[in-house]
């Protein structure tokens, strides 16, 4: 079949947080090309840090992203304490360990809620959206905010947690396991959304690695990277943890991979707030006085991958340069490896396979013939077909699914 | 300076040490090489010899790129990242005055694809052989020829005006009302 159309997913975007506008070019039901625009809403923040002092900085960073804003300062701020060789005192390490591993738990919870309501599974939205509130509650407990936490500071944090916090932080990640086992179970027991994802919007190893990808993504395709364990950094080196990778690159493979982070993340916080407890206080801030010329680079993992930062001094209180790489910079370009021959209504959970947000869900989405420019769908039909085609499995090719299992 | 000037004035070691050793000359000066960070000069004609050379070593990728508006160019600083030695090595470029161009390496790394078109939406610079130099970052309604990154742009003062609203065209179907 040789009639080619155009799918439009934006500009707002219903998978990422941003908006993104993505053009998938057709044949029938075929996927043959994508192309993406991106950056709809840039705020221009390298260009604001320049004119804010280096204490300044973390504030306008973790308004980069609302689920990543531990990872973002964290990384600044590891870039600049390079450039003046701070020594971080150990208990700053600790906290910002637990307050970075908290906000993995909740972002990938929220991904695996809404990859679950993508596919017409709403009890798995439901489930994972309950066991993501305690972990937000633990928060704003520790931290005094849901989202925007402002707990990292250059030579330390900016708060301590008490006993009792700590004890409570523990508690809930104790808590957690359970329903997080039964969660897990319940995605990778079920016959269907095997037969749904495996083999679903494929990333090879080596299209990963020309392409930079990054986090789940590229764990998913069997490489595993991880800057916690390469280039480990706050107290990832003093706790015991593993890397989880899946081997087949597709779409299931990021879906484990981001639950069994939750497990190693949940373990990560107890270790760390048991340390803390046995060691009942100390030191949180270094008391960094000036900064001095050079250049320094600062990566963390964040829930979605590396988060890469740049700053140059020199010797001013403001940063010559501060540069910012988001992990969706590297992930989003792999759609054009993992997309091309894809099924339309399997493209909707391949693009949502590599980041978690879709706030922004049915602004906008009109698919339209090439030629005559009538539309064909909009987004809410898009959603509509990719959770048919899960029924249709059910209905259809489910009890011999069921069998087999 | 040349590379064993460098060599003897910083020695090179450990990981670091043996990736810059590897691109041999193409290296021109050695600025930094700590265990697990390494800042370098490379001789800007042989920039696509470099990459291919770089993504061809086990554990490598692009971690992104950095463009910094210098005194003389652009500086264009390619991150390199090793896993899992945890390594970064960002090797640096200059496009100079007045041309600012310098060799793309997205057809060697299709990584660095998307960070070379943000630096020349954002900084001016110019990437010879990129395969897609359409804009990425800027507003299509956003003048030429303005730089938002580079130094003499006043974020306040020389924010170009904004465009007027537009009415997207009407697709919905022939006889159907809204």
């Amino acid at each position: 079949m040789s009639h080619r159309s155009c799918v439009n997913i934006g500009p707002f975007h219903p998978l990422q947080e941003e908006a993104e506008f993505f053009q998938l070019t057709v044949e029938g039901e075929t996927v043959v090309d994508v192309d993406v625009r991106i950056s709809y809403n840039h705020r221009g923040i390298e260009k604001l840090d320049e004119s804010k002092t280096f204490d300044q900085v973390p504030f306008v960073v973790e308004r980069v992203c609302g689920i990543c804003s531990a990872s973002h300062p964290l990384a600044y701020i590891q870039a600049v304490e390079e450039i003046a060789q701070v020594d971080v005192p150990r208990r700053a390490l600790y906290l910002r360990t637990i307050v970075n591993e908290l906000e993995r738990i909740h972002s990938h919870l929220l991904w695996a809620g809404l990859a679950g309501h993508f596919l017409g599974y709403n009890t798995v939205f439901m489930w994972a959206w309950k066991y993501r509130e305690p972990v937000m509650d633990v928060l704003e407990t520790a931290t005094g905010s849901r989202v925007n936490y402002a707990n990292c500071k250059i030579g330390g944090v900016r708060r301590d947690m008490t006993d009792e916090q700590l004890k409570r932080i523990d508690q809930v990640c104790d808590e957690l396991r359970k329903p997080l086992d039964m969660l897990t179970k319940a995605v990778l027991d079920d016959p269907v959304l095997h037969a749904r994802l495996e083999n679903v919007g494929v990333l090879t190893p080596e299209d990963a690695k020309l392409y930079g990808a990054l986090g789940p993504t590229v764990r998913g395709s069997g490489i595993p990277i991880d800057v916690r364990r390469d280039d480990p950094y706050a107290a990832y080196a003093d706790v015991d943890w593993d890397v989880c990778t899946a081997p087949d690159g597709d779409v299931l493979g990021k879906a484990v991979v981001r639950l069994l982070e939750c497990f190693e993340a949940a373990t990560i916080i107890r270790q760390c707030c048991q340390a803390l407890l046995r060691d009942g206080g100390g030191p949180i801030d270094a008391n960094v006085e000036e900064i001095p010329p050079g250049e320094g680079v600062g990566h963390v993992e964040a829930p979605r991958g590396e988060t890469f930062h740049y700053v140059r001094s020199d010797g001013t209180n403001r940063p010559v340069r501060h540069k910012v790489r988001a992990p969706s910079f590297n992930n989003v370009p792999t759609f054009k490896a993992s997309c091309i021959g894809a099924q339309i209504p399997d493209v909707a959970i391949t693009l949502a396979s590599v980041d978690p947000c879709y706030s922004c869900t049915e602004r906008m989405c009109v698919a339209v013939d090439a030629d005559t420019r009538k539309p064909l769908l909009n987004f809410g039909e898009l959603v509509r077909i990719s959770q048919e085609k899960t029924k249709h499995m059910l209905e259809a090719g489910g009890r011999a699914i069921l069998k087999d299992w | 300076m040349s590379v064993a000037d460098t060599l003897t004035e910083i020695q090179l070691m450990g990981f670091v040490g043996e990736v810059l050793e590897k691109l041999g000359d193409a290296v021109t000066e050695v600025e930094q090489c700590e265990p697990r960070r390494g800042f370098a000069r490379i001789d800007p004609a042989r920039t696509v010899e470099v990459a291919e050379k770089m993504i061809a070593m086990d554990g490598c990728r692009l971690a992104t790129a950095t463009g910094i508006d210098a005194r003389d160019g652009i500086d264009i600083l390619y991150h390199w990242a090793f896993e899992p030695q945890g390594v970064v090595v960002t090797l640096k470029v200059l496009a100079e005055r007045p041309s600012l161009t310098v060799e793309s390496i997205a057809n060697a790394v299709p990584a660095a694809n998307w960070i070379e078109r943000e630096i020349h939406d954002l900084l001016g610079a110019s990437f010879r052989g990129h395969p897609d130099m359409r804009r990425l970052i800027l507003d299509d309604s956003w003048p030429e020829g303005v730089y938002p990154l580079r130094k003499d742009f006043d974020q306040v003062l020389d924010r170009p005006p904004l465009p007027p609203n537009q009415t997207p065209p009407d697709v919905r179907p022939e006889g159907e009302t809204p």
